[in-house]
């Protein structure tokens, strides 16, 4: 530096080192910042307007009477049933486009007790029967939940231990070539659409299940659950198995320099150290199940039921607003309780996205992190 | 002692190694069942005729068309926000900053949000909210963009899809190595020269992993299209964003559960997942190899 006194020009100043002002370099990080934003901005935005179109159920109580005959917007779909303003038929549900689906299930709920308001207060929502086309619609989100439940259950009993199990095969004990192999296979198995597993369970599945159990509804619970299964496994198998792969290689180094074998490790070491893991992808595989429509749409049967024979067709919750909501009217109680199902799912996800998430932040030490930044 | 372990073991090892089998048998069987059932119709005027007499007959073009162009909307719209949120991840957020964090977790959420809640988000705030409102700001209360249509279907899907792709980029601006970054700088360029001229040409397989991803998922979902946008029979093209259209996945659905006569159009409706279930298997059979190309290289 002292030879180059003279030449100004290879001294760095206080003044020179200052990063210069670019415009271009500010517009473009606020940009990015903005747009980064969005993904949070979209979380909010659903929460919002799923929300904001179930508040009616809440204000509406005087006023239903005689509002329907009054709306007539914008109907979706074909010349579907405009709701309540038909006064004919009975149990109306289903004329225009749902007739393949009555003669693959047995028919609803009879039309027994009628106790029901025509609005959908906040006592009809706990009741047990979900009419929400008839004379006097009924609400009731009890069978829906029932269905959903028992469907989430028979899913996870089949995807978990499978999932599970697999993955344990794939980071303990498979070869490499085959772990290799297995991998791509599951992500190409996540891949597969929805409409797709639930068009087999449909055409293939509930055939094959029928004659080996022989029971009457060729579409019910069972059947919807193992379709199901299909779409939880991938999920339950990636994470369980990042999990596994990301325990310290010193647990099972030590474990098996103290004399135990193989699979002793690997169940008694390497699976305890993963529970946190495990945990996580059960509970996402779980939201999977609840929120998935497609296949609870074709495979299940739909019908609205509360019982807890998985041979039984049921109805659930996401299936609900799939098959109804085109059909509704704008603005109607019953577009309301759709969107409040919907609701309810969001915050069941969410929660479970959080649950799963926070837990396993939580619990599993940071080295068991490892790559999933 | 010994002895009844090593059995206890092989029956364990046996057991983990059936679920692993368990589960390919299941796709092996599934990818051969429907091309088993679809093979028959298959053909190239199934893939390039109108249907006829009432869906009976015919192909599925329109169909094919509808779901490439919601797929081309919605990748416009999900893959220039899902990188550049991916930028912002890996290049402007430091990885403890808040704000990362709950970008971070947003991104996860919407990843996990069941796709109905989409298609409900989409009807409530594209549809109702943007389109009636655009429609009584511009058209005077005429309805023209508050009903269902390609754009609002494509845009709901981009939302679905928007994790997909920022995940896959930020995988492979991470694998973009520091060293050219740091020569970028201190030849003189800006953090924004670098990002365009290093970091985004470096990541190009990584955008590409992703877009394909999306459109994958994008050309299969059908929860958040129900009733944003699809329609069971249009006798036209859609030629203008602001029209319904069919889609491949939406057809599937009505062709196996509420068309007429379900045993007629059986192998029809085989076909036509045939063609779903391959295009989208080729799809994110090749994503796979991108992506185990690009984890070699890193290594």
């Amino acid at each position: 530096m002292d030879n180059n006194a003279g030449h100004n020009r290879f001294v760095f100043t206080r003044d020179s080192l200052k990063k210069k002002f670019r415009l271009s370099e500010f517009l473009s990080e606020k940009i990015i910042t903005g747009v980064a934003f969005l993904s949070i901005a979209i979380i909010v935005l659903i929460f919002f307007f799923v929300f904001r179109e179930t508040l009616p159920i809440f204000h509406q109580k005087k006023e239903a009477a005689k509002v329907e005959n009054v709306v007539k917007p914008e109907k979706y779909g074909s010349d579907a049933n405009a709701g309540k303003t038909n006064s004919s038929g009975q149990e109306q549900y289903g004329v225009t486009t749902k007739d393949t689906m009555m003669i693959e299930n047995k028919t609803p709920v009879e039309d027994t007790v009628v106790h029901g308001s025509d609005e959908a207060t906040l006592k009809s929502l706990a009741g047990t029967q979900w009419l929400p086309v008839s004379d006097r619609p009924r609400y009731g989100l009890i069978p829906l939940f029932v269905g959903t439940l028992k469907i989430t259950l028979i899913a996870m009993l089949f995807a978990a231990p499978i999932a599970i199990l697999a993955a344990l095969f794939s980071a303990a004990f498979a070869p490499y070539w085959l772990r290799e192999l297995l991998k791509p296979a599951i992500e190409l198995l996540a891949g597969f659409p929805s409409v797709v597993i639930g068009f087999f369970a449909l055409m293939v599945m509930a055939t094959f299940f029928q004659n080996i159990f022989g029971y009457d509804g060729r579409l019910n619970a069972f059947v919807g659950g193992v379709a199901m299964a299909l779409a939880a496994i991938p999920i339950i198998f990636t994470i369980t198995e990042d999990a596994l792969t990301a325990i310290p290689h010193t647990y099972t180094e030590a474990s098996l320099a103290l004399g135990a074998t193989r699979w002793q490790t690997a169940l008694f070491v390497t699976l305890p150290a993963a529970t946190p893991g495990i945990f996580a992808a059960i509970l996402l595989g779980i939201g999977r199940v609840f929120g998935e429509t497609m296949i609870a749409l074709m495979a299940t049967g739909n019908a609205a039921l509360s019982s807890i024979n998985p041979f039984e067709s049921v109805r659930t919750l996401a299936a609900t607003i799939g098959a109804e909501m085109a059909e509704v009217v704008f603005g109607d109680t019953h577009y309301s309780v759709l969107f409040l199902i919907g609701s309810m799912l969001f915050v069941f996800t969410f929660s479970l996205n959080a649950l799963a998430e926070f837990y396993v932040k939580g619990k599993l030490v940071k080295r068991f992190q490892g790559k999933q930044s | 002692m010994s002895r009844k372990r090593d059995i206890t073991g092989g029956l364990f090892i046996g057991v983990t190694a059936f679920s692993a089998l368990l589960i390919i048998a299941v796709i092996v069987i599934l990818l051969v069942v429907i091309i088993i059932g679809g093979k028959g119709t298959f053909s190239w005027e199934f893939l390039t005729s109108f249907p006829q007499d009432g869906m009976m007959k015919g192909g599925i073009f329109p169909a094919i068309y509808g779901t490439v162009f919601l797929v081309l909307i919605m990748s416009i719209a999900a893959v220039p926000f899902g990188t550049i949120t991916a930028i912002y991840l890996t290049e402007y957020a430091s990885e403890k900053s808040i704000l990362a964090q709950s970008i971070r977790f947003a991104v996860r959420t919407l990843a996990t949000v069941p796709s109905i809640i989409f298609g409900l988000f989409g009807l409530g705030f594209f549809i109702k909210f943007v389109g009636g409102g655009m429609d009584n700001l511009f058209l005077g209360g005429q309805l023209k963009w508050g009903q269902p249509s390609i754009l609002w279907a494509s845009l709901t899907m981009a939302l679905l899809t928007l994790p997909v792709v920022i995940v896959s980029v930020e995988e492979a601006i991470r694998t973009v190595p520091r060293e050219m970054r740091e020569a970028s700088l201190a030849l003189g360029a800006t953090k924004w020269e670098t990002i365009l001229r290093i970091v985004l040409p470096g990541s190009r397989s990584g955008i590409m992993t992703g877009t394909i991803l999306a459109v994958s998922r994008g050309a299969g979902e059908v929860a958040p299209i129900l009733f944003t946008g699809a329609a069971y029979y249009l006798a036209t093209l859609p030629t203008s964003l602001s029209d319904q259209f069919m889609n491949l996945g939406y057809h599937i659905y009505i062709m196996a559960t509420q068309s007429a006569n379900v045993d007629k159009t059986l192998p029809i409706q085989f076909a036509t997942t045939m063609v779903l279930l391959l295009l989208t298997f080729t799809l994110n059979l090749t994503a796979v190899i991108i992506r185990a190309r690009l984890r070699r290289k890193t290594k």
